[in-house]
């Protein structure tokens, strides 16, 4: 016990220093701001601006009713374009799960050689859009479906390679010294103490990333990489509003199914 | 049956945890470690079966030095070591029966445990523990789907599943509640009374400890500061391994929790 007798009404969530550093930082972003604005509207041409609830009235009218009779037509190109995202989706799957064990500090075969060229990958397959990659692969492989699986599967070895590494990383430690105590290998380790500690992350994963790729794919086409994209660019070409209308309205109901397929999946596994 | 000869580590940051620990622990008998947190008793019994590294002396279970093999032949001997957890360490999303058929991962080839098709022995084997710790009609259930005290005997189960000539023993009882770790004491006991097995365990419970434990050596500071029969753990000795504390209150207080819970358990059957 201490000798106070008379205890302080008064007390400061933060210190007057980190206040006034707190006032700064805001009156910055403030700053930030209003100059930004000044960049952006620089070049603005306010009487397109002014102009602009006309046009879109004009496209939106031009746009309506959708062509329902162009929806026979649409469906093997989406047919195409589920399978650009589901067959690459796998793919990208089957290559991101030893890069995602080589990433992970506690599973990688060697720290100082393995995991950065397994870090590499991931950032290299993150950094560049799956439009990019199907515009290259277009180039080397050629147009077509194939060119889109590829892009697809290269684009989604880093998403799915780094979160599944991030889960290798936070598993229960305990678990596995349980199962190293028993004399296991270090396959069976994976296997015993590691695998299924990550399966739930490893489908809610897969399956987040399936549903990113039915959208991503959708738009593959615009490149040549197949798919209903290729209706897409097709129809806007032509100026044929009411056929890209109703292919909105199709991507937009594909799109909306397969989030409801991963959701369900994945409340069903966790 | 395990002879410890001058075993130390020092961790990398030069923290000494275990410094010239010698000890001899011979078939059938359990030993209890007892000694404050930080004192190295969970070092000591990782150093046993090598999930820590020990920086010094000989581990001699039998005629074989653990300290000082390779990684394969690290692994065929600790199959010889069945070790049980504090946070039981079960693998929560494997149901009971491959938990327990988990202790066969050193004497099966990856692709029958990968397959789960374990030698039939293996099997009989794995039912014959579940039956022996009272969990034959958990054995398809998740282990995240029992209790505390299940999930401990599972743990034993699975220790027992090796055919271990040694048990470590790592705070089975610290996440229990007092009932249960009786229970579970009293289970780890009569089991290695059964089998004649030696055990290890780290309790911080010293009431615990003594009313289970054959021996019990006190850890401080690394040494071993007490080694002996539990009658002989006098308050002086308390002390030398905890430092000084009011010992004779903290009996009065485990005997008021006693009194307490006798009370608590009568008016639950009362209400029942």
């Amino acid at each position: 016990m201490t000798e106070i007798t008379h205890y302080s009404q008064v007390w400061a969530h933060r210190t007057p220093r980190k206040r006034l550093f707190m006032w700064l930082g805001w009156l910055a972003l403030v700053a930030l701001f209003v100059w930004c604005w000044q960049v952006m509207t620089e070049n603005t041409i306010w009487a397109f601006v002014a102009d602009a609830p006309r046009q879109a009235a004009d496209i939106g009218g031009r746009m309506m009713p959708p062509r329902l009779s162009y929806l026979p037509e649409l469906m093997v190109p989406l047919w195409d374009t589920i399978n650009i995202a589901t067959l690459g989706t796998l793919g990208g799957v089957i290559m991101a799960v030893p890069v995602a064990f080589m990433a992970a500090r506690n599973t990688t075969p060697s720290q100082h050689i393995l995991r950065p060229i397994a870090l590499f990958i991931i950032v290299a397959s993150r950094s560049i859009n799956s439009l990019i990659w199907a515009l290259l692969l277009v180039a080397i492989i050629g147009p077509g479906i194939l060119a889109g699986i590829v892009a697809i599967a290269l684009r989604s070895i880093g998403f799915v390679g780094k979160l599944l590494y991030e889960a290798i990383e936070e598993t229960d430690a305990r678990q596995i010294e349980a199962v190293q105590a028993t004399g296991a290998s270090p396959a069976q380790v994976v296997s015993y103490g590691i695998v299924p500690q990550v399966m739930p992350a490893f489908w809610g994963i897969s399956v987040f990333r399936w549903d990113i790729n039915i959208r991503e794919s959708t738009i593959l086409g615009l490149v040549g990489a197949g798919g209903i994209g290729l209706k897409l660019q097709a129809s806007l070409n032509v100026l044929a509003w009411p056929q890209v209308t109703m292919i909105l309205i199709l991507i937009l109901g594909t799109v909306v199914l397969s989030e409801w397929v991963s959701a369900r999946v994945r409340h069903a596994i966790i | 049956m395990l002879h410890l000869k001058g075993l130390g580590k020092t961790y990398k940051t030069g923290d000494v945890a275990l410094s010239d620990v010698t000890l001899e622990v011979p078939k059938g008998q359990i030993m209890g470690l007892i000694g404050p947190s930080g004192a190295g008793k969970s070092t000591l019994i990782r150093c046993i079966n090598r999930l820590v590294e020990p920086t010094a002396g000989a581990v001699m279970l039998g005629d074989v030095d653990l300290a000082s093999l390779g990684k394969r032949e690290l692994r065929r001997q600790r199959r010889r070591i069945g070790m049980i957890f504090q946070e039981y360490a079960l693998v929560e999303r494997l149901t009971v029966m491959e938990n327990v058929l988990s202790g066969r991962l050193g004497y099966v080839p990856f692709w029958r445990s990968f397959l789960r098709r374990y030698p039939p022995q293996d099997i009989q084997n794995a039912y014959r523990l579940l039956d022996r710790v009272g969990l034959m009609e958990h054995a398809d259930k998740r282990a995240d789907a029992l209790s505390g005290g299940q999930r401990q005997r599972v743990g034993i189960a699975r220790a027992l599943a090796q055919e271990p000539e040694l048990l470590l023993v790592d705070e089975p009882t610290a996440s229990l509640d007092p009932k249960t770790s009786r229970q579970i004491m009293r289970l780890l006991t009569e089991i290695c009374a059964e089998r004649g097995l030696p055990a290890i365990v780290n309790i911080h419970d010293v009431p615990l400890a003594q009313q289970f434990m054959q021996r019990i050596v006190g850890l401080r500071a690394g040494r071993v500061v007490f080694d002996g029969p539990p009658e002989d753990l006098t308050e002086a000795a308390l002390t030398e391994i905890y430092g000084a504390e009011d010992w004779h209150a903290m009996r009065a207080g485990d005997a008021e929790q006693a009194e307490a819970e006798a009370e608590a358990r009568a008016r639950m059957e009362a209400l029942a």
